[in-house]
């Protein structure tokens, strides 16, 4: 169908409009008002022990949650898709339950089991361990929110290249570990890549469960999310505008590391044999003679 | 004599399941995946569970049949429905508009859909704060009301129904739209009966997948809400004032209600992506699984 012009011009003005007043207006308002009156007060703002001190612990939160939750992703991803188990319709229902579940939720049920009368609070701080109210617990929130991206980025990648290679790799002689090195991780890593970003993004971001299990302790268990919302909520704008930045900063990249790799990711799984692919037969002539 | 080489069996033998893949074949590497999922994921929801219907049926169901805990679910219930309402209406018609229209710049436009499910759910709320809060440029302060509510939930699942949608669009035959044209139908008839039901799949999953999100939703709500019982506390919110009372039980047995409702859209959705005439290339359960892991970049659900 073809609308006519003015159909095609009202659905137009339709789209703008409810695009413009809910995100493109607040977002440049955001920009403009943390700018108004240059760039010092927000780098100010940014560069604060407490600022800083958020800005460390939110790193901390990555450097934690993502390694664990990439090897498991793919440990998963490759047990879900290789192995055929009767487990594996329960993993994969479970696997999606952290993006079904509120982030209040989360930190409610990290709360009831670390806590002070929870299910392992008690012998955990006997041991001299503090998981609530501390930099553990915050972890723990973290790993739970992100932990289905890497598996849900990887499976179906693994599930698209097939095992030809690997068998054939086996078949050479191979054994696992190299099976995996050599093979399949240069073949699924576009897949990988995607879920890391994504993991990533949103352990920076996460605010409703590491609320909960924080306790929000200002310049000890404050990351950056939260320290926006306290700054808000003590009317120092200016620093809650400039951690929003940041953050919305950090998001747009990550928008654009996952348009790259989507276009990556397409140009690798083309059949058409590519530039580098070309001179191939040229090396091959070469063993021959 | 095992070790001997020429008593080997030879190293090409195939591997008796699948592919040889380390630890995976021992069992450890499964073990281990039992293991971490159940330690990070499925003890803490038990703790849940098991917290509130610590002392019996008769508490949990006073905990979520009191005035308060009604009153936020009710208001959550409703918000999420005008939003999934409003969804299901713009939504369609930005992914037509980006799939069918051709103007300069498309392609930013198209990028910048995404950018409500990679914000952190903090900074959207602020962002909308600066707009239409108390300082609003343009004199229209919704801080603290329900229509901000609303707003804030648009904002966070504004890509669900496009996403789910766009892919059905790119894929529909235009000979369709073409006859029906050719036969006499107006612009709105073949809209009605050629172009709607074909996107109805698309749309029906984006709008569930955006009611489950608006459902748990916190972080945005939390500065623009303004968290008056009774007025504009939603339930996640009710929650977090629970565990902040001391009342855990309550906080649990109301979680267990949202908990239950967002399972149950989800398996709702995985099931009428697997379904229809769309399951054959499985274009809407790819567009389904990206938009879910999309939509948690930055928060939610």
């Amino acid at each position: 169908m073809t609308p006519t012009a003015p159909a095609k011009w009202g659905l137009r003005g339709l789209a703008f409009g409810y695009l413009g007043l809910l995100l493109l207006a607040p977002v440049g308002m955001i920009f403009y008002k943390t700018f108004e009156h240059g760039f010092g007060p927000p780098w100010e703002a940014m560069t604060s022990p407490e600022a800083l001190h958020a800005i460390q612990l939110t790193l901390l939160m990555v450097a934690v949650a993502v390694p664990l939750n990439t090897i498991f992703g793919v440990g998963c991803a490759l047990l879900l898709v290789r192995r055929r188990w009767w487990g594996n319709g329960i993993i994969d229902a479970i696997i999606n339950l952290p993006f079904a579940i509120s982030p209040i939720v989360i930190g409610l049920s990290l709360y009831l089991l670390y806590g002070n009368d929870g299910w392992f609070g008690p012998t955990l701080t006997e041991w001299g361990f503090q998981v609530l109210f501390s930099w553990p617990g915050m972890v723990l929130a973290s790993i739970f929110v992100s932990l289905p991206f890497v598996v849900r980025e990887v499976v179906p990648v693994l599930q698209e290249i097939g095992t030809e290679q690997e068998q054939a790799a086996s078949t050479l002689g191979a054994n696992g570990w190299q099976t995996f090195w050599r093979v399949t991780l240069p073949a699924i890593r576009w897949g990988v890549a995607y879920g890391i970003v994504l993991t990533t993004a949103r352990v920076l971001g996460e605010f409703g469960a590491v609320t909960i299990v924080s306790g929000s302790i200002s310049g000890e268990t404050e990351t950056l999310p939260l320290y926006v919302a306290k700054a808000f909520e003590q009317f120092q704008e200016e620093a809650a505008y400039a951690g929003a930045i940041v953050l919305a900063l950090l998001a747009l990249t990550t928008l654009l590391l996952m348009s790259v790799g989507g276009r990556r990711a397409k140009v690798s799984s083309n059949p058409v044999p590519s530039v580098a692919e070309v001179p191939v037969p040229i090396s091959n002539t070469k063993e021959g003679s | 004599m095992e070790a001997h080489p020429a008593n080997l069996p030879p190293v090409s033998a195939a591997p008796r399941a699948g592919i040889r893949l380390p630890g995976l074949g021992t069992g450890l590497g499964r073990g281990m995946v039992v293991l971490y999922l159940s330690l990070m994921v499925l003890l803490p929801l038990a703790a849940v569970v098991d917290e509130s219907l610590a002392s019996g049926l008769d508490s949990f169901w006073n905990a979520v049949s009191g005035d308060r805990s009604v009153a936020a679910l009710k208001l959550t219930i409703v918000c999420s429905l005008i939003v999934v309402a409003i969804n299901a209406v713009f939504g369609t018609i930005i992914a037509w508009v980006l799939v069918r229209d051709d103007f300069p710049g498309k392609g930013a436009v198209n990028a910048l859909i995404d950018l409500p499910f990679a914000l952190p759910t903090i900074v959207a709320g602020l962002t909308l704060l600066t707009l239409y809060g108390s300082e609003s440029p343009i004199g229209l302060n919704v801080a603290f009301t329900r229509v901000a509510i609303v707003m804030a939930l648009c904002f966070i699942t504004l890509p669900f129904v496009v996403r789910s949608v766009q892919p059905l669009l790119m894929e529909m035959d235009r000979e369709m739209e073409e006859a029906s044209t050719s036969l006499g139908a107006s612009g709105f008839t073949t809209f009605r009966r050629v172009i709607f039901p074909n996107l109805l799949p698309g749309i029906v999953a984006g709008v569930m997948l955006a009611f489950a999100r608006a459902l748990g939703e916190y972080g945005s709500l939390i500065l623009i809400s303004g968290n008056i019982p009774f007025e504009t506390e939603v339930s996640s919110v009710f929650i977090r004032s629970q565990i902040e009372t001391g009342n855990e039980s309550g906080a649990a047995a109301v979680s267990v209600v949202l908990l239950a409702l967002s399972v149950v859209m989800l398996i709702a959705v995985s099931l009428i992506a697997r379904s229809g005439r769309h399951s054959k290339n499985g274009r809407l359960r790819n567009a389904v699984n990206r938009v879910i892991s999309r939509s948690q970049m930055g928060g939610g659900p």
